[in-house]
C-alpha cells in the first residue's frame, strides 16, 4: 500500500510575499496545501494597553501606526468613536475634508495592494506605476500634516488645521489624471493571460463562508455580498455622496481584483463630489472643553496658552459609557470599541482590525490549492501586519 | 429606545432569566447576560434574528468589581443593517465561558486573543494557543493589574507613569 507523506514548510516571517512579518507553517502533500498554521504577533506593540495610560488625544497618534498604509482611515474611526462618546457635532467643512482625505487614503492603500499583489504574481511594471501614483497622494499627506505616513491630521472635533492653499488644485490633479492611470493598470492586467490564469478560480470563498469567517470589506464584496458601511451605516456625511458599491460573482481572486479597481474609480467620484461641495467655514467644533484653541491665540495671549497647555497635559473628560464605531477602511470594517469611566483616559480601547479577521480565513481559502497560489491568496486578502498585531 | 429594539423584545421573551441589564447609550443597545446560556442566546440571535456577522469578541477587566470580567460580543445583521452588543459576566474565580466558534468561525481567532491577553478560557474552543504573545509568556497583558512596563521592570517614572 502506498504511504502518504506530508512535508512541512516554513514561510516567513521574513519573506517578501507575506507583506510584513507573517509566518505560515504549511503542510504540503506534494505541491498541494493541506494545512496552514499562521503565526502572528511579531509586531505586537500593545497599542490597546498603551491607550489606557494616555489621554484621548495622546492615543490618536498610536492609531496611525496600525494600518500604516491607510493611517487616515484609522484616525477617522478613532475620532468618530470619541466624538460619539462626547456627543460632539463636527463642522461640515471638517467632515468634507475628512471624506476627501479618507478616500485619498483608500486610493493610496489600494495602490499598494495592487502593486504588491501584481508583483507577487510576477507583474513588475504595475508595481512601479502604482508607487509612482501613490507618491502624489503622499505629497498631499505631507503638505497637510507634515508627515508622509503617520499623518495624525484629524482631531477630536474636527481637524488639526485647515487645508493648505492649493489643496484643491492638488486634489483636482489627482482626479484628472488617476482614471487614465487605472486604465493603464487594467490594460496591463485585466485581459492578461498570465494574470487570468493565476487569479481566476484562486482563493474561492462563498458568500456564506465569508460572512461566517467574519471577512469584511472588498474581500467580502468580491464574494457577492452587497454591503458597504459607507452606504449602509453612513458616517461623516457619506450619505450625501452618490457612489456605486461593486460586488463580485465568482468569489475568486480575480473578482476581488475587479471590485477593488472599481472601488478606486468610485473613490475618485466621491472625492470629486466632496471637493465640489467644499465650502469655507470652521474646521474645529466650537467646544473649548475638548478642542484646542486656534494657534494665534496660543502664541499671542496668556489665556490661549493656558488653555492649550491644560488640554495637552490633562486632556478632556469624557462621559461614562461605551460605544462601538466602525468605518469602511480600505481593508474592511475597522471598529473602535471604547469604554469610558468618565476620566480623561480610555478605560478600555479595543480595535477591531479587519486584516486580523480576514487573515483567519486563509486556510479555508487556500486549502487544496498549489503552494505557488498561496502568495496570490495572501495578496488578495490585502493584509497589513501592523494592524493584525497592533 | 432600548425597549423597542427588536432583539431586546425577543430576548426578554425567551431568555428573561438570563438578562441582567439592558442599556442604550448614543443609540447603541447593550444587553448584559449571565454566561451560562451564552451559546443558546447567540444561537437564537443568529438563527432567528439574523445577526449573521460576528464582528468582534473582546473583554473588559473591571478590577475590584464582581464579576470582574465582561466578555463583549459585537454582532451585526447584514440583512437589517443593525448592531447589537451582548456582554457576558465572567467572575474572577472561574474565568471561563462557552465558546461560540460553533456558530461563527470568526470567533476562533478573536477568542484566542481574549485568552491570550485576558486569561479567560473558552470551553469547547478547538485551538487555545496564545496568538499575539509568545507561547511561553507568563501573565495576561490586558488585565488591569498587569503593569504597563512589563512584569519585571522598574516602572517608568516619566510621562506615562
Amino acid at each position: 500500500m502506498a504511504q502518504k507523506e506530508t512535508m512541512t514548510v516554513n514561510m516567513g516571517p521574513q519573506h517578501p510575499s507575506t507583506h510584513g512579518v507573517l509566518r505560515l507553517i504549511i503542510e504540503l502533500d506534494g505541491e498541494i496545501i493541506e494545512k496552514i498554521t499562521p503565526h502572528i504577533g511579531y509586531l505586537h506593540r500593545g497599542i490597546e494597553k498603551l491607550s489606557e495610560h494616555r489621554t484621548y488625544h495622546q492615543t490618536l497618534p498610536l492609531t496611525d501606526r496600525m494600518d500604516y498604509l491607510a493611517p487616515m482611515s484609522n484616525n477617522l474611526g478613532y475620532v468618530l468613536a470619541v466624538e460619539k462618546l462626547l456627543g460632539l457635532e463636527v463642522p461640515e467643512r471638517a467632515q468634507t475634508v475628512r471624506v476627501i482625505t479618507a478616500e485619498l487614503t483608500r486610493l493610496k492603500s489600494h495602490l499598494v495592494w495592487l502593486a504588491c499583489h501584481a508583483l507577487d504574481i510576477g507583474a513588475m511594471t504595475v508595481f512601479l506605476y502604482c508607487f509612482r501614483e501613490r507618491e502624489k497622494v503622499m505629497s498631499i499627506y505631507e503638505k497637510l500634516s507634515g508627515a508622509r505616513m503617520t499623518s495624525n491630521y484629524y482631531r477630536v472635533g474636527g481637524l488639526s488645521a485647515d487645508v493648505y492653499a492649493g489643496f484643491e488644485k492638488d486634489v483636482q490633479e489627482i482626479l484628472d489624471t488617476f482614471p487614465a492611470h487605472f486604465d493603464t493598470y487594467e490594460g496591463l492586467l485585466t485581459k492578461n493571460t498570465i494574470w487570468l490564469q493565476r487569479t481566476i478560480g484562486n482563493g474561492v470563498i462563498s458568500a456564506e463562508d465569508a460572512i461566517d469567517a467574519g471577512i469584511t470589506g472588498p474581500a467580502l464584496r468580491g464574494s457577492g455580498v452587497d454591503w458597504d458601511l459607507r452606504r449602509d451605516n453612513p458616517y461623516s456625511g457619506y450619505d450625501k455622496y452618490d457612489f456605486k458599491v461593486p460586488v463580485g460573482e465568482k468569489c475568486d481572486t480575480y473578482d476581488r481584483y475587479k471590485v477593488r479597481l472599481v472601488e478606486m474609480r468610485e473613490a475618485v467620484k466621491i472625492i470629486d463630489q466632496a471637493l465640489k461641495s467644499l465650502k469655507p467655514g470652521p474646521v474645529l467644533a466650537a467646544e473649548p472643553q475638548v478642542c484646542y484653541p486656534p494657534k494665534e491665540n496660543v502664541y499671542n495671549s496668556i489665556e490661549g496658552l493656558i488653555h492649550h497647555f491644560k488640554l495637552a497635559s490633562e486632556g478632556f473628560a469624557v462621559p461614562e459609557g461605551e460605544v462601538y464605531q466602525s468605518v469602511e477602511a480600505p481593508k474592511g470594517e475597522l471598529g473602535y470599541y471604547i469604554v469610558s469611566d468618565g476620566s480623561t483616559k480610555p478605560y478600555r480601547m479595543r480595535v477591531r482590525p479587519p486584516s486580523f479577521v480576514n487573515l483567519s480565513a486563509i486556510e479555508r481559502m487556500a486549502k487544496g490549492a498549489m503552494i505557488a497560489d498561496l502568495v496570490a491568496v495572501i495578496g488578495t486578502l490585502d493584509i497589513v501586519l501592523g494592524e493584525i498585531d497592533r | 429606545m432600548a425597549d423597542n429594539n427588536r432583539a431586546v423584545i425577543k430576548l426578554k421573551e425567551r431568555f428573561a432569566a438570563d438578562i441582567v441589564d439592558v442599556k442604550e447609550f448614543r443609540g447603541e443597545v447593550t444587553v448584559t447576560v449571565k454566561k451560562e446560556n451564552i451559546v443558546a442566546i447567540c444561537n437564537y440571535l443568529k438563527a432567528e434574528l439574523a445577526y449573521n456577522l460576528l464582528t468582534d469578541v473582546t473583554a473588559v477587566d473591571y478590577l475590584g468589581q464582581e464579576p470582574r470580567f465582561l466578555v463583549v460580543y459585537n454582532m451585526y445583521s447584514i440583512a437589517n443593517k443593525d448592531r447589537l452588543r451582548v456582554k457576558a459576566q465572567v467572575c474572577e474565580s472561574a474565568p471561563e465561558i462557552d465558546s461560540v466558534v460553533g456558530l461563527w468561525s470568526s470567533a476562533d481567532w478573536l477568542e484566542r486573543e481574549v485568552v491570550d491577553l485576558f486569561g479567560i478560557t473558552f470551553k469547547n474552543h478547538p485551538d487555545l494557543r496564545r496568538i499575539l504573545m509568545t507561547e511561553d509568556w507568563v501573565g495576561y497583558p490586558l488585565r488591569k493589574d498587569y503593569p504597563l512596563q512589563g512584569p519585571d521592570r522598574e516602572p517608568y517614572k516619566g510621562r506615562l507613569s
